[in-house]
Parts: C-alpha cells; sequence; structure tokens
C-alpha cells in the first residue's frame, strides 16, 4: 500500500513499462471472460437490476434480518459473536483462540481479516497464522499485501513463485511450471490443515432466512481447513447479508462471472452447523458500515459484493498496479472504501480516476462507483496545482471577454498551465489554440447571404 | 422552435473548426439554429476536478444565454451530460449531442460529400456510457452505434475501431494534468491500437479526447490525424 498520492506512486510504478502492460494485459483478459461469460447470459441486466434491489433492501433492513440470520445460526448450533469494531473483532477472535490453546491457525481469504490487521494481531499473540488460498499463501511467503482483492498475487511472476516456493517448500530450482508449483503448495499446505487446532474463513454471503454463512472459493482450501480443525470461525461483515436463497442465486450467479469469468465459483459451501464435536463461531462485523449506510452520498458502496470487477476494468488500476493506492483495497471500489473509513487519508486515491465509468457498467450490484468518486472530490480537495487551474479556468471562464482575451494569450496560457500542473508537456504535444474568432457570427454571415 | 448552438470552451479553444461545421450541418438538415453570444464553460472541468460549487457563475451564465431556447445542441458528449445531469431539471430532455441530435431526431438518409479514408473510431467515454451514442462494451445490450450509423452516410469512408473500442483513453479533464504519467500511458496505449488498424485518421464526438490523442500523435510523430466526427459528416459542405 502506497504512503503517497496515487499520482506519485503511479509514476513511479509506470516507469518498468513491461510490467505495465502484462499487468494490463493480464486483467483486461479477465474483464473479457467476463464479457463473453455475462453475454451469454440473456437476463444479465436484469440480473444486476436485481442484486441492486436486493442488496438495497437487505441494507436498509439490516435489524431484522441480522437478528433472524443470528435465531437461525444458534438454532443451528453455531455460536454468534457481535464486534462494532475492528478492535472487538480481533479481540473476539483472539479469545476464541487463545481460549481454546490454538498455537497453529488456518485460514482462507479474507478482505475482511485484511481490513481488521487480524493475522498480525494473532502473530502478536503467539498464534501461528497460515493463509490458505494459494495466492494469499504466496503473497504472505512474501511478506506483502494483496494487488487485488479477488487475484491478490497477480502482481507476481510464475518465476517468482518458482524462486519462492524453492525456498519455503524446497522445489526444484528453476522450476516455474504452474501445475508442479501448484502441486507442491498443495502437499506444502495439507500438513497445516492436519495439524492446525483451528480453521477460520470470510464470508461471501450470509442467508437471514437459514442462518448459513455461504463462502465461494476456487481452490477449496478453506474447505480442507473447515473439514480438519476442531474450532471453526466464519467472520463477515453486516453487509453480507441476504434475505433467503433465492436471493442468493441471483449473486453467485452473477459474482464469479464478473470476478474471474467463470460461470460458478469451484466451490460454494453453506456452512450451516457445527461438525460433530467441534464449534462453530459465526462472528458479524460492523466497523464503519453502519456509518456508510447513514451517508445519503455513499450507501450504495455497501452494495459491493468484492467481486474484484471494477478493478479489472479500470483503465487507471490496470495501469496503476494495486500498490499505487493508500488503501488496503484498489481500484475504484478501494478509492470509495477508503475515503469512507479514513478521508484524510486516503483522499491522495482520488486522483485515480477518469469519469469513464466503466466500473459501474460492470458493478453486478450496481455500485455508483464513479458517480461516488466525483462527491467526494467535491468536499475533499487533492492538489493545489489542481485547484489554481480550476481557479483560473473559473476566473477565465466568468465572461466572454475575459473568455476572449484569454484565447489571444493561448499559447501563453498553455505554457502558464504547464507550469502550474505541470506534466502535461511531457510523452504529449500541446494543442495549439487557434484563435480567438468570434464565432457567433458565423450566424450572422450565414443569414447575410 | 428555437435551437441554439452550444459552443464548449476547449472546443472554441483548439477546435473551432468543429463549430463551424457543426453549424453547417445543422442549417444543411434544416434546423434554424441559433449562435447565441456571450458562451464560455459550462464548469465541467472544474465539477469533475471537485470545484461545483466554485463553477456556480458558469451555470448561472449557461442557464441566463440558454434557457430561452426550447433545443440546445453542442459538439461534446461530456459537456451536453455534464449540463444535463448537473444543473437539476432545467435542461434535461432539450440539450443534445450534435450526433445524438442528428441521428435521433433528424434522421437524415443522405450526406453529401466524400471522405475517401480509413477512420478509426474512438467511442469514448461520456458519449457511451452516459449519452448513449453507442452500446457500451460492458453491458448485455442489442448492439448499436449512432457514429457509426451517421459516419456511414459519408460516401467512401471506411470505419474501423480499435481493439478494445470504448476503453478510456486517458484525457479525463484536469486527471490528465494530476495524473499526468497514468494519461500519457492510457493515450500511448489507445494511440498505439488506432495505428494498427492501419487508418489514417482518428475520430470521435469530442474534442477533448481528440486533443489528449493527437498530443500523443504529435509526440511520436505518428502517421495519423485526429479529426472530429462533425467535421466528417460536414465534409461536403
Amino acid at each position: 500500500m502506497s504512503t503517497e498520492k496515487h499520482a506519485a506512486a503511479a509514476r513511479k510504478y509506470l516507469k518498468d513499462t513491461a510490467k505495465v502492460d502484462w499487468q494490463d494485459e493480464t486483467l483486461w483478459l479477465v474483464r473479457g471472460k467476463r464479457d463473453r461469460l455475462s453475454k451469454q447470459i440473456p437476463e444479465w441486466e436484469a440480473l444486476r437490476d436485481a442484486a441492486s434491489r436486493i442488496k438495497l433492501y437487505s441494507n436498509s433492513h439490516l435489524p431484522e434480518l441480522l437478528e433472524q440470520f443470528e435465531s437461525h445460526a444458534v438454532a443451528n448450533g453455531a455460536i454468534v459473536h457481535w464486534a462494532k469494531d475492528a478492535g472487538e473483532y480481533r479481540d473476539i477472535i483472539g479469545g476464541l483462540l487463545t481460549g481454546h490453546g490454538v498455537r497453529l491457525f488456518v485460514k482462507s481469504k479474507s478482505m475482511l481479516s485484511e481490513e481488521c490487521g487480524l493475522v498480525p494481531y494473532l502473530e502478536g499473540l503467539g498464534i501461528e497464522a497460515v493463509e490458505t488460498d494459494l495466492g494469499e499463501r504466496i503473497i504472505q511467503l512474501m511478506g506483502l499485501k494483496p494487488s487485488h482483492i479477488v487475484l491478490p498475487a497477480v502482481h507476481i511472476k510464475r518465476e517468482e513463485v518458482g524462486r519462492l516456493f524453492e525456498k519455503e517448500m524446497g522445489t526444484e530450482p528453476g522450476n516455474s511450471d504452474p501445475t508442479y508449483l501448484t502441486h507442491a503448495a498443495r502437499r506444502n499446505l495439507r500438513q497445516y490443515f492436519l495439524k492446525a487446532d483451528a480453521a477460520m474463513t470470510g464470508g461471501n454471503f450470509a442467508v437471514a432466512s437459514t442462518g448459513e454463512v455461504v463462502v465461494c472459493t476456487n481452490e477449496g482450501n478453506a474447505d480442507m481447513g473447515t473439514s480438519a480443525a476442531p474450532l471453526q470461525i466464519a467472520a463477515f461483515g453486516i453487509d453480507k447479508i441476504v434475505p433467503d436463497r433465492e436471493s442468493l442465486g441471483v449473486f453467485t450467479r452473477l459474482l464469479a462471472r464478473t470476478a474471474t469469468g467463470q460461470p460458478v465459483t469451484t466451490y460454494t459451501t453453506h456452512y450451516s452447523a457445527p461438525r460433530k464435536g467441534t464449534e462453530f463461531h459465526i462472528v458479524i462485523v460492523d466497523n464503519g458500515r453502519s456509518r456508510i449506510l447513514a451517508d445519503r452520498e455513499h450507501f450504495r458502496l455497501l452494495n459491493c459484493i468484492r467481486c474484484g470487477g471494477c478493478m479489472n476494468t479500470c483503465p487507471v488500476y490496470r495501469r496503476s498496479g494495486g500498490y499505487s493506492y493508500s488503501h488496503f483495497i484498489p481500484g475504484p471500489v478501494g478509492v470509495n472504501l477508503g475515503m469512507a473509513s479514513d478521508p484524510d487519508r486516503h483522499k491522495g486515491n482520488l486522483s485515480a480516476c477518469t469519469l469513464c465509468h466503466s466500473c459501474e457498467m460492470v458493478c453486478p450490484a450496481k455500485v455508483d462507483l464513479a458517480e461516488q468518486i466525483y462527491r467526494w472530490r467535491q468536499h475533499y480537495h487533492t492538489s493545489a496545482g489542481k485547484k489554481a487551474i480550476s481557479d483560473g479556468m473559473a476566473f477565465l471562464m466568468g465572461g466572454p471577454g475575459r473568455f476572449g482575451a484569454g484565447l489571444t494569450v493561448g499559447p501563453g496560457a498553455m505554457k502558464a498551465l504547464k507550469a502550474v500542473g505541470g506534466h502535461w508537456g511531457k510523452g504529449r504535444e500541446f494543442p495549439d489554440i487557434v484563435s480567438s474568432k468570434n464565432l457567433e457570427s458565423i450566424e450572422k454571415q450565414d443569414h447575410g447571404k | 422552435m428555437k435551437v441554439a448552438l452550444f459552443i464548449p470552451c476547449y472546443v472554441r479553444a483548439v477546435a473551432p473548426s468543429v463549430i463551424e461545421a457543426s453549424y453547417k450541418l445543422l442549417r444543411y438538415l434544416g434546423v434554424d439554429v441559433a449562435v447565441p453570444e456571450g458562451q464560455t464553460c459550462c464548469g465541467q472541468p472544474m465539477g469533475n476536478a471537485g470545484y461545483e460549487d466554485e463553477a456556480e457563475h458558469l451555470k448561472k451564465r449557461f442557464e441566463k444565454i440558454f434557457e430561452e431556447y426550447d433545443v440546445i445542441v453542442g459538439p461534446s458528449p461530456s459537456c451536453v451530460v455534464y449540463v444535463r445531469e448537473r444543473y437539476g431539471e432545467l435542461f434535461r430532455g432539450r440539450i443534445y449531442e450534435i450526433c445524438e441530435y442528428v441521428h435521433d431526431v433528424l434522421k437524415p438518409t443522405s450526406l453529401p460529400g466524400r471522405f475517401p479514408h480509413r477512420v478509426s473510431l474512438h467511442n469514448n467515454c461520456h458519449g457511451t456510457r452516459l449519452e448513449g451514442l453507442a452500446a457500451p462494451s460492458e453491458l448485455n445490450v442489442p448492439y448499436f452505434n449512432k457514429l457509426k450509423d451517421l459516419l456511414s452516410l459519408v460516401e467512401g469512408i471506411e470505419v474501423v475501431e480499435p481493439e478494445r473500442p470504448d476503453e478510456c483513453c486517458g484525457f479525463g479533464g484536469l486527471f490528465s494534468i494530476e495524473e499526468s504519467a497514468v494519461s500519457v500511458k492510457m493515450g500511448e496505449d489507445k494511440v498505439r491500437r488506432h495505428l494498427a488498424t492501419g487508418a489514417e485518421y482518428v475520430t470521435a464526438a469530442d474534442s477533448s479526447c481528440l486533443m489528449h490523442q493527437g498530443g500523443i500523435i504529435a509526440a511520436q510523430k505518428l502517421p495519423l490525424k485526429t479529426i472530429h466526427i462533425v467535421e466528417i459528416l460536414a465534409s461536403g459542405l
């Protein structure tokens, strides 16, 4: 995650053109797969409308749906915990693990755990936390953070993975064959699944009418973990609630198609009850979500199902990489979620948008991502240079006389613009300011004929 | 019915020939179009940069100039969308981007003139995704492209589209300055894809995208020219 403004971080990232092009092509390929699959579903746009409406309904009926979920989950034999913020989330999970004497903890990918800083916290308690989704495991072994929410290691080349596994898992030197490396990771992870004292997942959806937590993965490693450990935890944000299985079906049809261009995730697991002789704990987390819900301009952010589709389509994300953003979630939704959590810390991401609106058209739950960025920009200003240019233009356009005068000094004005804002001229020529010609006269000339 | 031509500020500054072409095209198609005096800017650059409030006086000026007209037509989808979406109800339903107006309202079946060139069409973001000039590539909707429909009326033209036909070119108003590194990279990628079509010209409904792409073309001295779509449509006038 970047500690500087997106624009500055992106400028550095862009120096390695070959890597930029590779990332762009890789992510565009995913967008292409999404396009092809979505166009095989005649009712695709109706599905998106339905998803948006279900989310708006669910998020405006949270109290009853969450309580309904809880009562069903408890009836199923689960133990439900409520966390109002990241601190409570960490305390609950830390307390459960230490209370059960857990030393080794396996977890599948959960953006909520990233959001709440779970793994570093557990390490502080002396608990070894092992990520079990392959991409996430690669990132963990490298000491990095995800650069994409669905494809956390999308910025890592297979040769780098080969070298990493050689060091960590004793694979053959120089072998970076993906199948070979995947098998090595599989063997390596199995020892953790067998030894783990507890396993955790996030939750893609929580079904109010049944009390089930639904987890969608492709590798099945979440299921490996939860099938072996004596203690299972599932944690999710309050915005993951859906009313019933019928509405769940709308989302499972949209999620994988948008995220990775698959008809459905390989595994869609409904966790409801603990296995015999084990405990199943569910942690329901707010951590700022009810504040977003109360924000008239940004409540639709809670529609997000974390598919990553907006990242794959974002022309800026594809060319600036996940680490150019200051928030742990990058791309269009990350810009917005960062602003919703800590605007002063994350306002440097607001420039990372051309307002092309592609993200809004890809979003399966119709979050108004670009429009929200526009709104944040009205309240949080990011650059003195931009303000100067904007003010200058607003003044110049205040009257036709000023504007006309501005045009006669056009080339000079463009140079001044360059001095203020910098950087137009690098890699791109200035346009010629043509003239201050009185265009309105074309009408008079024409009618005079 | 009173019809006014809206002259976006940057079009006046960098591509005034587009205004003349727009005027001629509307006149040719039988529209008694007025060109109101005192026009400057709708406020879009300030709004998109986060300074909508500070452009309030431009909105008032625009409203005063145009409120008396039944129809307002402008050669820039993003400016037209800005006025339509950000000015409240005042101009909704009566402000049109010129290609939209010609295609949907005037519906010509032929245009004079020839443009015997291969032309790569840039489907710009606001025109495609907000104005409805073409089916956005993201949506599962029946294909349509009003710009292609209009260009097909011009004799001799060969219209092609680059790979990723509606990916943003990276202009984005003040984005092009604040995020200039990403902006230039996007522009370079876009221009490279136009070049790969073998086209002589890049055309679009928005002069700002063309200004940005033209800047890249000039910096790289590429064998490509930019031309606003209305200049092609009015080439015989």
